[in-house]
């Protein structure tokens, strides 16, 4: 029984490093639905360009220093956030949420043709100078990458919360989730901020990319990571910071603890599956999730 | 003059619940019924009509996707996975029990009902995004139960075998059989469908999208409405997915991903929401869609990229293809085109005097 508690607090604590990490990606999702209304499909596919690009460029091909591949795709990915924003989602402004939502989509099956594309489809791997001893506290076990993971989200995380409390850019943002219309007529320009909205996804996305590419190489693969998302988002609250943070820390624990302790009895897989399952048991009970605003309209 | 649309005056009831109440509309679905019927056989190829044969799979696909989405506004991202549930049910009952073809398809389209009702009780409490999340994880969790279980899935390989249908004595072994097969449930899923939205069940589908609200104060007991549109659209759905096994031979969870529900998305949504033609015309479209990229890559991308490549680039290119007409349809012509049909009518009618 002992040996079953440690097998399960060692996979507790791989749990909570790599829900912090999913958190990361779940962040760029939340951002833009609480400043534009607009639920992002395509948070993966973010994750999975930028690391194609950075890798691409810090790879064989270009020779790029890492600092300049990272810069590179920095700017890529912000550059192109804001052209998206102005291409796609402006003219959808006010449409039904069904079609924002195919326009993510949409976006999505875009970026898995074209990354290939351009860049070639072989597994990639992103060398961040970090070493892979693994580092040993009392019943945990982590890999170095994976503590850098954490650390990094939790920096950001804490970041954007105290950008959207203090920083005139993040009250005015949260003015524009709040109401389009009244912070518009306040004279915010509501349009410039859906742009920094989505740029912010993009760098979120960038640094998803890095890490979870340093992680388990990249290729049309790591846009699966996006599909992690939607139980985060759901379970801490579609549009808040903490919950994003609790929501990616129960997915990952529970797909750490599901295939630990589940998968030897049923063969495998339930990784996939027990987010999803926790998700819909936060739906059934309450849809706005843990810290969630409670806008739901009720039918 | 077949087409004038003027000077047909309804005297009786009879004529004024016609399914088609004017003559150019009988005649031009006559016309399509000769085209398809007769001389698509006669002049096609056996591959062409193939492809035809899984576009009238899909029109099927289509039909049930836009009942739910388009008729009643409920956004579901796991119409493959009910077609799952029908060609396991159907695949099941063929092989355990040796059921004919006459008893699986219609038995594949109810259990996967069933499923959709249970997958719909949320949409009481939840709409928009959530309810498209909730679909997106019904998606998941009913292809990793069918995956995950060796008496549904039929072990290891999760794929059950099926003979080829049989109806009535008659084996529908080639590829002229199975076409009038699948075109004549085709057919009747559109008459179907065009009936279901005229009559009472149809209309309540049609408040409930424009104002849930505002319908349930007119007495339509939402609720109970949702619930059908969840169960005739996974009827639908698992009678596409029952064609499907059949029409393969095979059942297997890898023909109804996730990639297949967005697949059925981009037809109701390229086609038109809320319209039959539409979702005729989407299923054409998408389901026609690579076999035009691959033919002209074919013959014209061996100039721009290298041979051993192409097949890479020819899958990579329908994916941006793929996504490019879904966006540029949503923003340029979110009516989709039925649309643009509706348009290119419009400007015929009253040709050549245009004002």
């Amino acid at each position: 029984m002992s040996g079953d508690l440690a097998f399960g607090i060692e996979l507790a604590g791989q749990g909570i490093a790599n829900g912090l990490m999913y958190s990361l990606v779940a962040l760029g999702f939340v951002l833009i639905y609480k400043a534009t209304d607009a639920i992002n499909f395509a948070q993966g596919e973010f994750v999975m360009i930028a690391g194609i690009v950075i890798s691409a460029l810090a790879g064989a091909a270009y020779e790029f220093p890492l600092w300049l591949a990272l810069f590179a795709g920095l700017v890529f990915m912000v550059v192109f956030n804001i052209g998206l924003e102005r291409v796609v989602l402006r003219p959808l402004i006010g449409r039904p949420i069904v079609s924002i939502i195919m326009a993510t989509i949409g976006l999505a099956f875009i970026l898995r043709g074209f990354g290939p594309m351009v860049f070639g489809s072989a597994p990639r791997p992103i060398n961040l100078p970090i070493p892979d001893v693994p580092i040993i506290f009392g019943p945990f076990f982590f890999t170095p990458i994976q503590l850098v993971g954490a650390g990094i989200s939790v920096a950001f995380l804490l970041g954007f919360g105290w950008f959207f409390l203090k920083t005139r850019w993040g009250v005015a943002m949260r003015a524009v989730a709040d109401s389009h219309q009244v912070s518009s007529a306040m004279g915010i320009n509501v349009e410039r901020y859906f742009a920094l909205a989505w740029v912010m996804a993009g760098v979120v996305a960038m640094l998803g990319g890095v890490l979870w590419g340093s992680m388990s190489g990249v290729d049309t693969q790591l846009a699966l990571v996006g599909l992690k998302v939607f139980p985060v988002v759901i379970l801490g609250g579609l549009d808040s910071i903490i919950g994003v943070v609790v929501g990616g820390v129960i997915v990952g624990l529970s797909e750490a603890l599901a295939s630990g302790f589940i998968d030897p009895y049923v063969g495998g897989g339930t990784k996939d599956f027990t987010p999803y399952v926790l998700m819909i048991i936060m739906l059934m009970i309450r849809p706005y999730g843990l810290f969630g605003r409670k806008l739901i309209e009720r039918i | 003059m077949l087409h004038r649309e003027a000077g047909f005056y309804k005297t009786d009831y009879k004529s004024d619940m016609a399914m088609y109440p004017l003559p150019i509309s009988r005649f031009s679905a006559l016309g399509m019924l000769i085209l398809f019927g007769v001389v698509a056989p006669v002049l096609m190829t056996e591959y062409y009509l193939t492809l035809l044969s899984l576009v009238a799979i899909a029109i099927v696909g289509a039909l049930g996707l836009n009942i739910l989405l388009g008729f009643t506004g409920q956004l579901s991202i796991g119409h493959a996975a009910f077609m799952s549930v029908g060609a396991y049910t159907a695949a099941n009952l063929a092989t355990k029990f040796d059921l004919p073809f006459l008893i699986t398809l219609p038995a594949g389209g109810i259990v996967a009902a069933l499923i959709g009702v249970i997958v719909g009780v949320p949409s009481l409490r939840i709409k928009g995004v959530y309810l498209a999340i909730a679909t997106l994880a019904a998606q998941f969790i009913i292809e990793w139960i069918i995956n995950h279980s060796p008496s549904i899935s039929g072990g290891a390989q999760a794929s059950i075998e099926v003979d080829r249908p049989t109806l009535l004595g008659w084996r529908l072994d080639g590829a002229v059989e199975l076409y009038y097969f699948l075109l004549a449930v085709a057919i009747i899923a559109i008459v179907a469908t065009q009936n279901l939205i005229r009559s009472r069940i149809g209309r309540a589908f049609v408040a409930i999208r424009d104002q849930d609200i505002a319908a349930e104060i007119i007495g339509i007991s939402v609720f109970k409405y949702k619930l059908y549109a969840f169960a005739i659209s996974s009827f639908y759905a698992g009678v596409t997915g029952v064609l499907y096994t059949y029409y393969l031979g095979i059942a297997s969870y890898e023909q109804f991903q996730l990639g297949v529900s967005i697949d059925y998305l981009a037809m109701v949504i390229i086609g038109g929401l809320g319209s039959i033609l539409g979702s005729i015309f989407g299923a054409f479209f998408i389901t026609l869609l690579p076999i035009v990229i691959r033919l002209f890559m074919e013959n014209v991308g061996s100039l721009f990229v290298e041979p051993d490549v192409l097949a890479q680039v020819i899958s990579q290119l329908r994916q941006i293809l793929f996504g490019v007409l879904i966006i540029v349809f949503l923003i340029v012509e979110p009516d989709g085109l039925n649309r643009l049909w509706i348009n290119i009518r419009n400007y015929f009618r009253v040709w050549p005097f245009s004002y």
